[in-house]
């Protein structure tokens, strides 16, 4: 299972360094800036020396114009220092929220060419964990742990020039520590990528059982399980922070062990100062440069090594973003598919079968031929395979075998697009997002004019629950419409369909939540809509499709009847059955 | 913080005994400077390098109990924080379970989705970092304070001089700060709703191939989110230049005063190095802790937001026993409700309701069936009139005791991605045999058992392998699975084909007589049968009674039968 993380790290900083190359010129800008700052740092303790030497040891001998020479180059250095580094904090912020910013774009659009089977099998909440605390870790960690790994880096050498100028023999000490802390990390590192990437999937599990809950709030509050909802949650809470906790009690580890590898080296570093002083072979004032060098060593190295396990944090979560950006989209269309702007709507169905799991099949050997203009009604009892029929016309799944044509083109040789632009369709849950009801309505077709789309509603006889709205058209909708009733929703998606001109039309229970009188008052539109239109018409209130041309009566995944409506009554087999069964009385 | 501060009072102990281990840590961290003036001002004047040697193995001795305490310590906080987090999150998903509905629809879905992930884990960050770094930092420019006004009391002035300065910086722009952090939150809670709206509905888009679209809706909140984390960034960003400069400039005011104090003969030299060793350490202990503005700022915008959620009462109140002996099961007298409290949406509905019988409910889209059935289960309370239950003020039930009485299928319900018999048994732990009965009733039972694993067959995200019809049997199968007093059906049944659902209904009847039903359809069918039919419109009652009543007498009622039945039962 466990893979060793060296093999699983550099790709994914290979991976993000394509990130970071696109910005090449803001890094450079960053970088100089960044050493101009340091080196601005570095210089300052040249200055403290130099002052120092310059007040001397001795009562009156203070050599004044020198301090204040260089307590006046000092403060210019800082205040030089200060304005160098916000210019860094600012190019370094644009930078990570612009890289965040990408990466979330580009998991986003990865994820709308996905297949709609990702969509049944993973989590929203886990998705979300991913845009959300992924994302953000990495940007945190670009904006300031890059920087200041570099900006140690630059301090570390520079410090390194600095000591060796000073006292090559003491600098020998503190060389010491460098390869050991570099050791030392890299040893950490490799212990803690698997807490880390264990940290990343644990909360993105949590966050799934928060989606699913939240969503399924007012079923919960119903049966009054929310105790059962709550052990629930306390497991995966619970293990999601006990994975946070064993990266974190792991991680450190890392900063003290390399404050102690510094502390032990200006132990060394000034028993041997003192010694080399003695023996005159070094200035008081080189000593104390010594140890502030020392000391601007170790802070940096301590710093890096506690970024060390951020980094490693961010390069979980960045593994996370891009398996989510990688994923699989929906096969490309073919190389030379082809693109039909205008279809006429002539439908072809042959010998078609389908599963969407191996165990068990939903459509076997179904065969159809429907004309242009066409009006096929499918019904039959819940569980037939009517859905799976509308879920192969639009492509959203490929037959296992035979194929679907559309004007005699294999739809598997079109564009997707084309063919699922030449639809119109109502569907069975009818999805609203979080615009303006205006906005729900022109959804299919930006080109509407507000007049259509008022034409539209009052069509689809929402107009008036619209303008009782407090803001009319321009009304948002709550959370995907959740003020509205599903009937209203339904009335919605129906002016939505009304406006999207395509040849072929597809109502599956396009009607079932509305009143049966607002159904009667839209059947003249709805008459409309399906006018000179190829049309598939899924419903159980069987008077409404008794004008079919043609009904399909599926039965367990086969084509069990078909016909015209007084065909069939005539039949007396099952669609005589399901006819009369909606006027029998059960009580 | 507020309310948060009551999840770390139980652990003050915990913390200060980190925290007390932390500073004996940092203290060993203060010594080793002190250790090298020591060997500088008074070891080398006397040559005797045997102590130096002495005073080198000390600091060593000192670099190994600042390596184990600090580790210690780090842990500690970090199991700390383990625990206050989980506390804290649990309480905080408590809270939102038992939220009232009406309440709930105003925080949004997606904003407490990203309360309960994005909130918590940025106050943990707070916390957990406080203890890390928040404390060593301070304690180091303290103790490094301390220990400068023991070497050179003058000098330290300087330092002293520095700190209201520093405090009402950093006090300053964390104070901006804060606002900004909790407009990025707000902006995450959009870019969460897209998320989830998009990957919901992405059937609807990809047969509209609306994709491009949907990622130009995402761009412009992924750009304001963009927007709002750098702005918010490059004011916080403001403080460690600042502070930086500040501490600076103290250095070299220290090298200054302390020129003239040598001259003056009043200080020595070994004093002034010792002194600028310690200053050296303050300021990169304030270096380090510039990350710790940050969390003070989201942390405390994510506290705000939890806080808001944990300020707002739950449950709703448990009014004075109002009891009459009625005889009825369900009784409503004339109550009226509104959601926006300006117009009403229900107005002076009246029934009544015997145990076992069973009311249908039936009118326009829009009519407030669904608001009439919320309000006999009490997700809202009525803003007039008094609903009672076994002659009961419904207001006067513990909320829990009369949950347990309903089993309700609503219509936005959703199935788990879990395995059916947990979907119907829905965290109850119902008997087998149970829910098998209820999967019988419901007409699912023999599409489960042709299932290769039964009712242990786990469902995809929100049941989508399963047909409109089959997931609201299931539904349906969940609300009977415990066997309910009162049995409410909103418009569950519209996926089913009629005979499934005549099915249905002729089962509850046989197998659950005892229920009482409340059923809003859309089907004349479904309803027809009942003991009593409202037809609600536009949030009045139109008309009353049986079926036989309303079609001799309700004009619309007529009409909804000629529609759905051709006329043939008249």
């Amino acid at each position: 299972m466990k893979k060793p993380s060296k093999t699983k790290v550099l790709p994914v900083l290979r991976r993000f360094w394509q990130y970071l190359a696109r910005r090449r010129m803001v890094i450079a800008a960053a970088f100089v800036v960044m050493i101009a700052s340091n080196l601005l740092a570095l210089v300052v303790p040249l200055l403290s020396g130099a002052a120092i030497d310059a007040i001397g040891t001795k009562a009156g001998s203070v050599n004044f114009p020198a301090v204040f020479y260089n307590c006046t180059l000092m403060l210019v250095c800082y205040g030089a220092s200060a304005v160098l580094s916000y210019l860094l904090s600012l190019i370094l912020i644009r930078l990570s929220q612009t890289i965040a910013g990408c990466l979330r774009q580009d998991i986003f659009e990865n994820l709308m060419q996905l297949p709609v089977s990702y969509f049944d099998t993973h989590p929203v909440g886990d998705i979300i964990s991913c845009i959300c605390y992924d994302v953000d870790t990495i940007g945190t960690s670009l904006s300031t742990d890059l920087i200041q790994i570099s900006s140690s880096v630059v301090t570390v050498l520079g410090s390194l020039v600095m000591l060796l100028i000073l006292s090559p023999a003491l600098s020998v000490v503190v060389l010491v520590s460098v390869p050991v802390t570099t050791f030392v990390s890299r040893w950490q590192m490799k212990r803690m990528h698997p807490l880390f990437r264990r940290r990343s999937k644990k909360l993105g599990e949590l966050g799934s059982l928060i989606e699913e809950s939240i969503s399924a709030g007012r079923a919960v509050s119903t049966y009054s399980c929310e105790d059962a909802m709550l052990r629930r949650f306390k497991n995966k809470n619970n293990e999601a922070m006990d994975a946070f906790y064993l990266a974190d009690a792991k991680s450190v580890l890392l900063g003290p062990m390399v404050n102690f590898i510094n502390n032990i080296s200006l132990a060394f570093g000034s028993v041997m100062g003192a010694i080399l002083c003695l023996s005159r072979r070094l200035t008081l004032g080189a000593v104390s440069s010594f140890i502030l060098y020392s000391r601007k060593f170790s802070s940096p190295i301590r710093e890096a090594a506690n970024i060390v396990s951020e980094i490693q944090g961010a390069a979980a979560a960045a593994e996370r973003v891009f398996r989510l950006i990688d994923a699989q989209p929906e096969l490309p269309d073919r190389e030379n598919a082809l693109s039909l702007p205008a279809v006429e709507g002539h439908i072809g169905l042959e010998d078609i079968s389908f599963s969407y799991t191996k165990e068990k099949e939903i459509l076997r050997g179904i065969t159809l031929d429907v004309p242009k203009g066409s009006i096929v009604a499918i019904v039959g009892p819940t569980g037939a395979g009517k859905t799976t029929i509308v879920n192969l016309l639009m492509r959203f799944y490929d037959v296992q075998s035979g194929k679907i044509t559309v004007d005699g083109t294999d739809i598997r040789d079109m564009v997707r697009r084309d063919l699922r632009m030449s639809y119109a369709m109502v569907l069975q849950d009818s999805w609203l997002f979080s615009g303006t009801v205006y906005e729900n309505i022109a959804y299919g077709n930006e080109n509407a004019t507000r007049e259509q789309v008022i034409a539209a509603a009052k069509a689809a006889k929402i107009h008036k629950h619209i303008l009782s709205l407090p803001q009319g058209y321009d009304t948002p909708l709550e959370d995907g419409g959740e003020n509205f009733s599903k009937g209203q929703r339904q009335l919605l998606t129906i002016a939505r369909a009304m406006l999207i001109d395509a040849n072929m039309l597809i109502l599956d229970e396009a009607t079932s939540n509305v009143d049966s009188n607002t159904e009667l008052e839209i059947n003249e539109a709805m008459q409309c809509l399906m006018k000179d239109k190829t049309c598939f018409v899924i419903a159980h209130r069987l008077s409404t499709i008794e004008n079919a041309d043609l009904i399909l009566v599926m039965d367990q995944g086969r084509l069990a009847e078909q016909g015209t409506h007084h065909e069939l009554l005539q039949n007396g087999d099952i669609y005589y059955k399901l006819y009369c069964s909606q006027f029998k009385i059960y009580k | 913080m507020g309310a948060i501060g009551a999840y770390i009072k139980p652990y003050r102990m915990r913390i200060a005994l980190g925290l007390i281990i932390k500073f004996l840590g940092t203290l060993m961290d203060l010594i080793i400077p002190w250790l090298l003036a020591y060997i500088v001002d008074t070891l080398m004047p006397t040559r005797n390098v045997p102590l130096i040697l002495k005073a080198g193995g000390l600091m060593a001795f000192c670099s190994v109990i600042a390596f184990t305490f600090n580790v210690k310590a780090n842990r500690m906080a970090a199991a700390t924080t383990r625990d206050i987090t989980k506390k804290l999150r649990y309480d905080l998903f408590e809270h939102i379970l038992f939220l009232p509905a009406d309440k709930r629809d105003s925080f949004s879905a997606s904003s407490l989705i990203s309360r309960l992930s994005t909130d918590t884990y940025n106050v943990h960050q707070l916390v957990e970092r406080s203890q890390r770094v928040g404390i060593r930092a301070p304690l180091l420019m303290l103790g490094g304070m301390l220990f400068t006004f023991q070497l050179e009391p003058h000098l330290a002035t300087v330092l002293l001089l520095l700190v209201p300065l520093l405090s009402l910086v950093i006090w300053h722009i964390t104070r901006k700060g804060i606002p900004l952090y909790a407009n990025v939150t707000e902006k995450i809670d959009d870019l969460v709703r897209v998320v989830r709206e998009s990957s919901i509905g992405i059937r609807v888009i990809k047969a509209l191939s609306k994709t491009d679209w949907e990622v130009s809706r995402f761009e412009k909140v992924n750009q304001q989110v963009r927007q709002a984390e750098t702005s918010a960034g490059l004011m916080i960003s403001l403080i460690a230049p600042a502070m930086t400069f500040l501490l600076n400039t103290g250095f070299m005011l220290v090298i200054l005063l302390g020129a003239f104090r040598i001259n003056a003969g009043q200080t020595q030299p070994g004093k002034i190095m010792a002194f600028l060793s310690y200053f050296t350490i303050i300021l990169n202990a304030v270096l380090s802790i510039r990350k710790i503005f940050i969390l003070w700022s989201t942390g405390g915008a994510s506290a705000q937001r939890i806080n808001k959620v944990m300020g707002t009462p739950v449950g709703m109140p448990l009014c004075e026993p109002d009891h009459v002996d009625n005889g009825l099961h369900i009784s409503c007298e004339s109550i009226s409700f509104s959601y926006n409290k300006a117009l009403n949406d229900l107005e002076n509905i009246s029934f009544a309701l015997k145990r076992g019988e069973t009311l249908g409910i039936i009118g326009p889209t829009g009519g407030g069936k669904t608001t009439l059935i919320s309000l006999c289960m009490r997700f809202y309370d009525v803003d007039d009139g008094r609903i009672r239950i076994d002659g009961e003020d419904l207001r006067s039930i513990p909320l829990h005791q009369l949950r347990l009485r309903f089993g309700a299928v609503f219509q936005n319900d959703v199935l788990l991605a879990d395995t059916i018999y947990e979907n119907i048994s829905f965290l109850r732990d119902i008997p087998r045999k149970d829910v098998e009965k209820a999967a019988r009733t419901a007409q699912i039972a023999d599409f489960i058992e042709s299932l290769p694993q039964g009712y242990d067959t786990r469902l995809d995200i929100r049941g989508s392998n399963l047909s409109g019809g089959q997931k609201q049997r299931l539904l349906i199968a969940r609300a009977l699975a415990a066997n309910p007093e009162i049995l409410v059906l909103d418009d569950a049944q519209s996926a089913l084909d009629y005979r499934t659902d005549a099915a249905l209904r002729k089962a509850i009847g046989q197998e659950y007589a005892n229920t009482t039903m409340v059923i809003v359809s859309q089907r004349i069918s479904a309803i027809w049968g009942a003991d009593h039919i409202l037809l609600l419109e536009e949030g009045r009652l139109v008309d009353s009674g049986t079926h036989q009543e309303l079609v001799e007498r309700c004009n619309d009622y007529r009409k909804i039968v000629r529609v759905q039945m051709g006329g043939a039962t008249l």
